[in-house]
This record gives C-alpha cells, sequence and structure tokens, in this order.
C-alpha cells in the first residue's frame, strides 16, 4: 500500500519543495506540475531543490487557468505519469503546492489499506449543492464557457445571457451523470487508470473542455462511471468562504490542525513558518489509525462567513452599517420601555430592579441629562450622560446602551416630557417591550399642587406630545410589542400593566410579587382633572377617569386586553 | 441615474485636481535621504507626516517595524528636535523635508499623495500619524503581511479602521513618556461604546465620532467632535488621493470599508496615544501656530478644557488588553477572516 502524490504547484514553489522532499523521504513517489506562468528561475529553483530524490517528477507543464480545462489536462498529464512511472503506487492523491500534511505518510497508507476498493473523492449530484457559487450549478454542464472568469469577467457573463436566451442545452455524453465536488481527492490506481483510458475519452474531454470549472466535476463524474465504492468525501482539509475562495491557515491554527486529525490540509499560507516546522519535522509518534474529525475546523469558518454574511444583529461600528431593514435587529437586545408607571409608583425603577434583577434607569431621555441607574454619570462603554450628546444622536445612544450591556436587561421610563426623538424609533425595533400608561404625565402636575389655571398649559402641551406618540405606537409599522392602558383603567387595574412590564422582562417563575410597588396616591385626580376641563382643556388620553373614583384595588385574573377590549383612546 | 453620472463627473474632477495640487506641492519637499531605490517590488510601505516628534520614534519605527513595514517615506514638516537626523539615519526610511505650511498642503495630505503617487503605486501603503498604533485582527500572530496577502486574494483594495482615542488614568502630565517607551503602557484606557456613525453620501465613507474628546472636550457640541473614521491601508494606485487626511479617498469604492447588508467587513483600529504629558505642550504649539484642522480649533478645545491638569478617565473607561477584546467589544471585526 503505497500513495503518490501528484502536487499542482503554482506559487511559493519552496514550500512544495519542503512538502514534496517530505513525502519523497517517506518513501511515497510524487509528481510535480509547475504551471507555465512560473518563471524559469523558480522552476529550476524547484528543480535543484528536489533533485536529491529518486521518486520526485516533473509532469510536462500547461499554461492553468482558474476555473479552466487546463487544470484537468495537467491532472490528467501528471496523474498518467505517476501511474506509468511508479508501479508500486497503489493510490493516487491529488495535492496542491499550498497544501501541507498534517499526519504521517504511514498513518494515511495504514487508513487506505484498512478500506480497500474505495476512492475518497467528494461526488455530489448537481441537485445537491448548495454551495456552488455564482448559482450555475446545472448550467455548468448544460452551456458552454470558453471565456476566463478571471480575465474577461464580461465576456463570460455576456456569453452566458445569450446562451441563456438562445435556450443552449448542451447533450452530455451518453452514460455521464455529472456529479460536483472538491478538486483534491485519493482515487485507486484501478479507478484512475480506467477513467484515463476510457475508449470514450476523447469525446468526453471535448465535452468537459466547455463545461465551467471541470476540476471540480470531471473526476467526480467519471469516479461514478468507473470507481468501485466511492467514499464521497475528501481527505484534504479544505475550506471555502462565501464567494468560493479557500480559507488559509496560518500559525495560530496549529492546535486545531493537529486535533483535527485531517490528512492533509490546504490552503497553507507560505509564510506559516510554524505549521511547516510542526508538521513536517514532528517524529513520527505511536501510529495513529484516529478518523479526521474536521468539525472544529468546520465551525471555525462557518463562524467567519456568518460574521460576513449576518454580522452582529445591533451593532454599528467602522465595518458594520447597515442600510434600513438590514439590521438583522436594530438594536441587540431585547429592553423595556416604560411609560407612566414611573409617575404612579414611588421609586418605580428601584422597585423593578429589586424585582426583577435587571437594570432600571430613570428617564434616559429627560432634557437636563440622561439618568441612568443609580444616577450615575457615566454608563457602561463610556456613555455620557450629556443630553446634548445623547440628543446628537438619540438612536446611536440607545443601540449603544443595549449593546454595551449584552446579558443584562435594560429597562428605562419614557414620558411626554422627554427628548422625543426616540420614540418612534424604538417602536419600529422588534427588541423593545412597551408598556404604555397613557395619559399619567398628569399626576407629577397633579402632585405639584401648583394652580390648575398655571398648569393647564403645560397639560395641553404634554397632551400633544404623548397623543402623537402613542400615534407613532398603533401604526401597521410598529414592530415591537405595545400595550397600551389608560390612567383610568389603570386605576381600575392597576396590576395588569406591571404585569405586563414583568412578563416582557420574562420573569415567568415567581408568579407573585415579593413586594408590592407603593402607589401615589390618587384621591382628588378626578377632580383635578374636572378642574383642567374647567379652564377649558381636554384631558383626553387618561380614558373616562371617574371624578371621584372607587377605592382603587387590584383586582386580580382579569386578562391581558386584546384588540377588541383594548382600552380604546380617542385622540 | 442622472444624478449620479453628475456625481461621479464631479468626483472624478475633483480627484485630478487633488492629484495636480499634489504635483505642484512636491516642489516644497526636499530629498534629505531618500533610499526609494531600495523599494522591493512587494514591500509594505508606511508614510508619515511628522514636526517634532523625535521622543516618540524609536517606538513608532520598532512597532511598525515588527507588524512587517518595510519602508518608511517620511515628510518632516519643520522639526527642530533632531526627528529629521533621527530618521535620515534609519536604514529603512526615506526623507523629505519641507519648511512649507502644514495648513496650506491641507495638513500634509497633498504631500503625502505626492509621495504615495511617486514611490507607492502597487504597494500595500500604511499611512498614519506618529501616535497611531495599527492593530488588525490576529495581530499578534500574524504579520501585516498575511492580512494584506489576504485582501488581495478577496481583492479588496482599503481597509478600515477607528481611530480608538488612547488615555491615561488620572492627570495627563502625571505619567512622563520617556523615549523607547510604549505609550500604550501609559495611556492604555478607551471609551468602549459611545460612538456614533452617520454616512457620507457625497463621498460613500463613514463619518464616525465619540470617544472620549466628544465626551470631555465637546460634550456641548457634539456635532464638532474629530471625526474616527480612517482608511490607513490601502492597496496604492497612481490615481489614487486622500481627500481628508485617511479619512476618505477619491475614488468613492476605497472608502466602501463597511457592508451595509448586515454583514461585517474585516476592520481594525488605529490606536491613538496623542494623550501622553507631551500633550499640553503640543497644544499650546499648535493653538499658537494654528496650523491643523479648522484653524487649529480642536486643539484650543482642549486647551480650553483644563489644559494639563485633563482627565479623560471615567467609572467606565475600559482598559486596554488585546485586539481580541477589542473584537468582542465590537470595535473592529475579523469578518470572514478566520
Amino acid at each position: 500500500m503505497t500513495v503518490g502524490f501528484v502536487m499542482l504547484c503554482h506559487e511559493a514553489l519552496d514550500r512544495a519543495a519542503q512538502v514534496a522532499g517530505y513525502w519523497a523521504r517517506a518513501g511515497c513517489p510524487v509528481v510535480l506540475h509547475v504551471d507555465a506562468r512560473v518563471g524559469q528561475r523558480d522552476y529550476d529553483a524547484l528543480v535543484a531543490a528536489v533533485s536529491g530524490y529518486r521518486d520526485v517528477r516533473f509532469s510536462r507543464r500547461l499554461r492553468c487557468e482558474w476555473g479552466t480545462w487546463s487544470l484537468v489536462e495537467a491532472t490528467q498529464a501528471a496523474a498518467e505519469m505517476l501511474l506509468a512511472e511508479f508501479p508500486r503506487a497503489s493510490h493516487v492523491f491529488l495535492a496542491s503546492g499550498a497544501c501541507l500534511p498534517l499526519r504521517p505518510v504511514a498513518e494515511l497508507n495504514a487508513y487506505l489499506g484498512a478500506r480497500p476498493g474505495t476512492d475518497f473523492i467528494e461526488s455530489v449530484t448537481t441537485e445537491d449543492v448548495a454551495w456552488a457559487a455564482g448559482g450555475l450549478d446545472r448550467e455548468r454542464f448544460s452551456l458552454r464557457f470558453p471565456f476566463a472568469w478571471k480575465r474577461h469577467r464580461r465576456l463570460f457573463d455576456a456569453y452566458v445571457e445569450l446562451q441563456r436566451r438562445l435556450r443552449v442545452a448542451r447533450t452530455i455524453p451518453e452514460g455521464l451523470v455529472p456529479h460536483l465536488g472538491a478538486q483534491w481527492w485519493c482515487l485507486r490506481r484501478e479507478t484512475l487508470t480506467a477513467i484515463l483510458s476510457d475508449p470514450a475519452r476523447p469525446q468526453i474531454d471535448r465535452y468537459f473542455r466547455r463545461v465551467w470549472i471541470p476540476d471540480e466535476s470531471y473526476f467526480q463524474t467519471l469516479v461514478r462511471r468507473h470507481g468501485a465504492r466511492v467514499e464521497s468525501r475528501s481527505l484534504t482539509l479544505a475550506k471555502f468562504d462565501y464567494q468560493g475562495k479557500p480559507h488559509v491557515f496560518y500559525d495560530d491554527h496549529l492546535q486545531l490542525l493537529r486535533d483535527s486529525n485531517c490528512f492533509v490540509a490546504r490552503k497553507i499560507w507560505p509564510r506559516a513558518d510554524r505549521l511547516y516546522h510542526a508538521f513536517l519535522n514532528e517524529a513520527a509518534q505511536a501510529q495513529s489509525a484516529a478518523e479526521p474529525r474536521p468539525d472544529k475546523i468546520d465551525r471555525l469558518f462557518l463562524r467567519a462567513v456568518r460574521r460576513r454574511t449576518r454580522g452582529r444583529g445591533g451593532l454599528c461600528m467602522v465595518s458594520r452599517f447597515p442600510r434600513d431593514g438590514w439590521e438583522n435587529g436594530r438594536s441587540s437586545n431585547p429592553y423595556s420601555v416604560i411609560e407612566g408607571l414611573g409617575e404612579l409608583f414611588h421609586d418605580f425603577p428601584d422597585w423593578l430592579r429589586r424585582e426583577t434583577g435587571a437594570q432600571v434607569h430613570g428617564h434616559l431621555f429627560a432634557p437636563g441629562r440622561a439618568e441612568f441607574a443609580g444616577g450615575e454619570r457615566h454608563f457602561a462603554g463610556a456613555l455620557s450622560d450629556s443630553a446634548a450628546l445623547r440628543d446628537y444622536r438619540p438612536e446611536a445612544f440607545l443601540t449603544s446602551l443595549i449593546w454595551n450591556t449584552r446579558g443584562e436587561r435594560q429597562c428605562f421610563l419614557f414620558g411626554p416630557r422627554d427628548t422625543q426623538r426616540i420614540g418612534h424609533w424604538v417602536a419600529a425595533d422588534p427588541n423593545a417591550d412597551i408598556t404604555v400608561v397613557s395619559g399619567a404625565w398628569a399626576v407629577p402636575l397633579f402632585l405639584s399642587g401648583r394652580p390648575v389655571a398655571k398648569v393647564r398649559k403645560e397639560a395641553a402641551r404634554l397632551q400633544k406630545i404623548e397623543a402623537r406618540h402613542l400615534n407613532h405606537l398603533r401604526r401597521h409599522q410598529v414592530r415591537a410589542r405595545v400595550r397600551i392602558w389608560t390612567l383610568a383603567d389603570f386605576v381600575e387595574t392597576p396590576m395588569e400593566p406591571l404585569r405586563s412590564v414583568l412578563d416582557g422582562i420574562g420573569r415567568r417563575s415567581a408568579p407573585r410579587l415579593t413586594e408590592a410597588p407603593r402607589m401615589v396616591d390618587l384621591a382628588g385626580f378626578g377632580a383635578f382633572l374636572q378642574a383642567l376641563r374647567n379652564e377649558g382643556m381636554h384631558p383626553h388620553l387618561m380614558g373616562d377617569f371617574p371624578v371621584e373614583p372607587a377605592a382603587a384595588s387590584p383586582r386580580p385574573g382579569r386578562a391581558a386586553p386584546t384588540d377588541d377590549d383594548r382600552p380604546h383612546v380617542a385622540l | 441615474m442622472a444624478v449620479e453620472a453628475v456625481r461621479r463627473y464631479r468626483l472624478r474632477w475633483q480627484r485630478k485636481r487633488w492629484r495636480v495640487r499634489a504635483l505642484r506641492k512636491r516642489r516644497e519637499l526636499a530629498a534629505v535621504a531618500d533610499r526609494s531605490a531600495t523599494i522591493a517590488a512587494d514591500d509594505i510601505l508606511a508614510c508619515v507626516v511628522l514636526r517634532n516628534e523625535r521622543l516618540r520614534l524609536p517606538h513608532f519605527l520598532s512597532y511598525y517595524r515588527r507588524l512587517g513595514v518595510d519602508h518608511f517615506l517620511c515628510v518632516d514638516n519643520g522639526s527642530t528636535d533632531g526627528t529629521a537626523e533621527y530618521l535620515a539615519s534609519q536604514p529603512d526610511v526615506s526623507l523629505w523635508s519641507s519648511g512649507a505650511s502644514y495648513r496650506r498642503s491641507r495638513f500634509g495630505i497633498d504631500w503625502v499623495n505626492w509621495l504615495l503617487r511617486r514611490y507607492a503605486h502597487g504597494h500595500w501603503t500604511l499611512t498614519v500619524d506618529v501616535d497611531e498604533f495599527f492593530v488588525y485582527p490576529f495581530c499578534d500572530t500574524r504579520p501585516l503581511r498575511a492580512l494584506t496577502g489576504w485582501l488581495d486574494a478577496s481583492s479588496v483594495r482599503s481597509f478600515g479602521t477607528l481611530l480608538l482615542d488612547m488615555y491615561p488614568k488620572g492627570a495627563l502630565t502625571a505619567h512622563p513618556y520617556s523615549e523607547g517607551q510604549d505609550p500604550l503602557d501609559i495611556a492604555s484606557w478607551f471609551d468602549a461604546g459611545n460612538y456614533v456613525i452617520s454616512r457620507n453620501d457625497e463621498y460613500g465613507n463613514l463619518w464616525i465620532q465619540g470617544g472620549p474628546r466628544a465626551r470631555v472636550f465637546f460634550s456641548d457640541r457634539p456635532e464638532s467632535a474629530p471625526a474616527l473614521n480612517k482608511i490607513p491601508l490601502v492597496k496604492w494606485h497612481r490615481a489614487y488621493t486622500f481627500v481628508s487626511s485617511t479619512h476618505m479617498l477619491l475614488p468613492r469604492g476605497l472608502n466602501l470599508v463597511y457592508d451595509e447588508w448586515g454583514g461585517e467587513k474585516t476592520s481594525g483600529c488605529l490606536l491613538h496615544a496623542k494623550f501622553l504629558d507631551t500633550f499640553a505642550a503640543k497644544t499650546r504649539e499648535e493653538t499658537r501656530r494654528r496650523q491643523h484642522y479648522a484653524a487649529g480649533g480642536e486643539y484650543r478645545a482642549y486647551a480650553g478644557a483644563s489644559g494639563p491638569e485633563t482627565d479623560l478617565w471615567c467609572s467606565r473607561s475600559e482598559k486596554y488588553v488585546n485586539w481580541r477584546q477589542l473584537e468582542i467589544l465590537g470595535l473592529m471585526s475579523k469578518g470572514n477572516w478566520a
């Protein structure tokens, strides 16, 4: 059982020489194909570097261009050479100059020996591939691709379009079922010989000459015709990102590569000295028959692609600034906006914090300063309490606050006395949980004891602001969870808005409050409203607040309002 | 459509104008030590305009040499502290000097544009100040060349950063900086999450403000706070120009270092170690010279704040650990570089 290596090289030839030497020292025959575009000097240096090894050969040099037939042609030539000149080679392993062996060849030989008659090549029908970049999966086989995608992008695209219009459909040679897969394989001598000496090869080659990226389909298709048992996976650890570009391994991947138990990895950064040194000089340890386990590396690269394509929701930064609607979440985490309750209970923020453990701010958007929890001047992320800084970009202020405190629920009070701009922004944020008791802004006016004639104007102003805000909360674009009660509803069932706030925070486990919040005394409030009316104002956001209400007592058991019985507020 | 075409045409002319201006401004530069002939084809370059920074130079040069910068293109703008002599003696530095007005060279950017056009065509080029330290994902394990190679493979030509203002805890004068010292040992604190961003529709770049300068010096007029978006690393082409410092470039596509569809491109930070004990003296000098942006207005704001007793530190300041910390905080991103 001896595996022979075909290496396709086009850059970093010094590394290719090192790896070829490593395999040759282990007794493996190696055939190198060097891209004809590589300069003569570099080529000569490579030849000189491996001249000491008897079983390293060079195949006829071709100009290789990505995505074209030339790569298959080079592979064929090198593989034919290997099969002809090294009868002892039982398998042929296709590698590149940027591959690095991670395990001793003896382990690879043993692994192949234990799985006789098996060809290792990823080979999937076109219906089943999800990864083909550019959407050209079926069309790779039904159209012609005479133009190099890398050099003549426009010509390439135009010709594809033209063929689509003309409904070109090439006939696939008889007996072939198109399959796709990674370029790097390990085939048995028998299979490869059968593929290369197929009597129909001239026709097949002529067909694949115009297929798009044939190096991912030629052997992958033909192995289905000639192979005995196809193990559809590559023994080479090679990962591609969302643009179809190979991920590169660096020195800091050493441990991951070691743990992967894969036989060969690509693509290695040519200057990754530590990797080359570690894997090419390691003394052969106890032979291991472990299965390759690339899943950790898979996950790493999957995460990277997700970071690039989806990003971290709710984060705006130097390389992520989504357009409207593409944020994957305007904010990073759920938070609560509480309107009115702060006016109706004594020390409401403190109580809520004790009850839920959440971070509860005062009026974050108060005109004077941002009232951070605990009265701090600065908050997480060095956010300042300066109103000017906050109001410069209130959305950025809030998203920063939510981002900076990831993992800790944030709640803040809001009302018509605050800077309003954030009001409709939060309404469109699915992470916002908004509980409103409308009209509660009148309570501090009532408690101030100032004459009604004096507060009348202020009341009208606040009512107008809140009415506009409630309008925003009722639009169909609203994506926040919004619950609105009027002050009159609240007085009837004060526990409901509270429960809504607690539910929003997710405190479901304890159905009972450990401590009831202390409500402000509303005796005389009805008369206060009547006095406002008498002054000619129309306080309507409180609902039908009785002039002398019945004793306010929590009435448990009533369900949260549905759309039908949601208290209606006339505007 | 038509609006877009007009805009493109206008920006095209603007770019040409900056290039011609750079061509004209080259006369202000006198070669002191021109070693540009030693620049190899794939060398990574750094371009710096400076004045009286002798004290900071040893650490600056060694920091960037360690990252893998092969050659420094420097313009000395009338230093009197031995900066020029020190630079001229470095084997990997090409030095030009100019006694002309910093302000009228658009804060040195005309000189930079000229040097890059002349010497940086086809090179990855890092344009930074002496107090800016470039940090990128994996910079502790992968040299700059790994990053530029990966950017090349990804067909990316420019790399965005956040200018992250670093500051000490306590008064700036409390910890004097000495030659060769890592300034980040003193100025090791930063603001982790108080930045605001908007898009500049004309040039397509992001405009980022915030950090300690906005918090302390500009809290009453945040719109005047300095810009923190920088694009220091560019695979230079002779047709490119910086428009305003390294905040933005032309052609416009180079400014698209951010993703607009929810994803994150790979990005870094420029750690800005400006706020050392030397800052007070610098502020006095620059206010007097009025050679800086908006006629030194920024420096006047600093001088007004409280001078040498300035303490930028607050209870929520974050202490710098490494790039991974900045990545987790969302100040930079690995993107799909893993």
